[in-house]
């Protein structure tokens, strides 16, 4: 339970980062170390070299323009967890982010450190996705945005290359104000979960739904967003019936199964799931009418 | 051929410096270079929070940090808690309310309950539930654990 041998790097700055990253040829880079050091302790990954990115300040920032949120990949879950912007403008994150892990985890844990590992029930991928976030890496030529659709290639394989380095994540907010929700289901709270599901409501005066989005984390490789259905639900009246169709619905995304939970079982926790959140964030978009 | 470095930790308010392979967790170098034994290591891949150390006022797991990453940082281990032979009131509520038995996960409750007391003084039985899911008790059933932490609670409150 001792990682094997490497050397270690620490650059301060990006650019001496992405230099390191062209030159060596089995390097992986330690951000909070809450996936990568578990294996490396376990010796599933044995790198030559590690390249630990805690001191690289420029990727550890919080920025709010233009109802664009950006943070940087060394963003610690704590501190997003924490921070009143991101309350503000995307209150999901706090309800989401209180999921990954347990405390201590969510001390060292990064932003970029779960979108890199990508775990398939993780929440921040489901944010990410949830949101249409875009990912911004760079390499020694310079940089490309990605949106997270096409950073997810398969399980647990983001679309990266072993000379590139993830530095932010950008996410457009929303401007009304709205309801959300981030549900899931664990066998204890902060494992990893069977399934979440997390939704974003507009309702108007009438009680119709005039904006959705809804993920769904732990049926697929990859976060899922229910395009269909949102589709279906704009210009639905948020009534019980409402929500038991996006329950039945949500019921037929094909899902994953393994030896500890089958297809089936899947489906209906999504289908419950979703239907919860949607519940609980239509309730709170009528709050937010109310008071506004 | 091993990487190392010269590393200076302020551990429980003193600064200590040792010669350190780069690939040592933080927790093997409190236990192997300090002599700081207190620090249990269980699991060593991050499940059981036994290893538990507070770094820079944040609970951590010292088997997922590198002792090098440590470097130029205040960490208190169950070592810092008591002052000599007086008992931090969230040990003596555990020693009250028989929150251990065998004691292998105890310094990591202790660690984790000392961080977030200090930044919760009026947390209720649910929040120290969610405090302390990440650490594993396989003696005690966490009753215990839980009343502990709620005496203490009060405790540091009054002082
Ligand atoms: S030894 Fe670190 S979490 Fe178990
Ligand atoms: S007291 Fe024995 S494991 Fe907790």
């Amino acid at each position: 339970m001792k990682p094997a041998p490497f050397k270690y790097h620490d650059p301060k700055t990006l650019s001496e980062l992405v230099e390191l990253m062209s030159n060596l040829e089995d390097a992986k880079i330690l951000a909070g170390g809450q996936s990568l050091m578990p294996m490396m302790n376990m010796r599933y990954v044995t790198p030559e070299d590690v390249i630990d990115i805690n001191g690289v300040n420029e990727l550890d920032f919080i920025k709010l323009e233009n109802d664009h949120l950006t943070i940087g990949s060394m963003t610690r879950q704590k501190d997003i967890l924490s921070n009143q912007k991101i309350f503000d403008k995307a209150p999901i994150f706090r309800e989401a982010l209180n999921h990954v892990g347990h405390i201590q985890t969510r001390s060292r844990g990064t932003i970029g450190g779960s979108l890199c590992h990508l775990d398939p029930s993780a929440e921040i991928p489901a944010l990410a996705s949830l949101y249409d976030a875009s990912l911004t890496v760079v390499n020694r030529e310079g940089s490309r945005e990605i949106h997270i659709d096409e950073w997810v290639l398969a399980y647990m394989m983001p679309s990266i290359s072993d000379e590139e380095v993830l530095t932010s994540i950008s996410i457009p907010v929303w401007k009304n104000p709205h309801g959300y929700a981030f549900i899931e289901f664990a066998r204890r709270h902060g494992d990893f979960a069977v399934c979440g599901a997390g939704t974003l409501v507009e309702i108007d005066a009438n009680d119709i739904i005039s904006k959705v989005a809804i993920v769904v984390a732990g049926v697929d490789v990859k976060p899922l967003r229910l395009s269909t259905l949102e589709t279906d639900l704009i210009g639905k009246k948020a009534t019980k019936d409402t929500l038991e169709y996006a329950c039945s619905s949500a019921k037929k995304i094909e899902a994953i199964s393994d030896v500890y939970f089958s297809t089936q079982y899947r489906q209906r926790l999504a289908g419950t799931l979703i239907k919860r959140s949607l519940e609980v964030a239509i309730e709170r978009a009528r709050i937010i009418n109310n008071d506004g | 051929m091993a990487d190392n470095r010269e590393i200076t930790i302020k551990v429980n308010g003193k600064d200590m410096t040792t010669y350190v392979e780069t690939r040592l967790s933080l927790g093997d170098v409190l236990r192997e270079h300090f002599h700081l034994t207190g620090t249990h290591l269980g699991c060593e891949h991050g499940v059981c929070g036994a290893c538990t150390v507070v770094v820079d006022g944040e609970p951590i797991r010292s088997c997922l940090m590198l002792g090098v990453q440590a470097h130029g940082k205040e960490v208190t281990t169950v070592e810092g808690l008591s002052k000599g032979e007086d008992l931090h009131p969230i040990q003596e509520a555990f020693w009250k309310n028989h929150g251990l038995q065998c004691g292998y996960c105890t310094p990591g409750f202790l660690t984790t309950l000392f961080s977030f007391l200090e930044n919760n003084s009026d947390p209720t039985e649910r929040e120290i539930r969610e405090a302390i899911s990440g650490n594993i008790c396989r003696c005690t059933g966490y009753q215990n654990i839980v009343n502990a932490a709620l005496d203490a609670a009060k405790v540091m409150k009054g002082s």
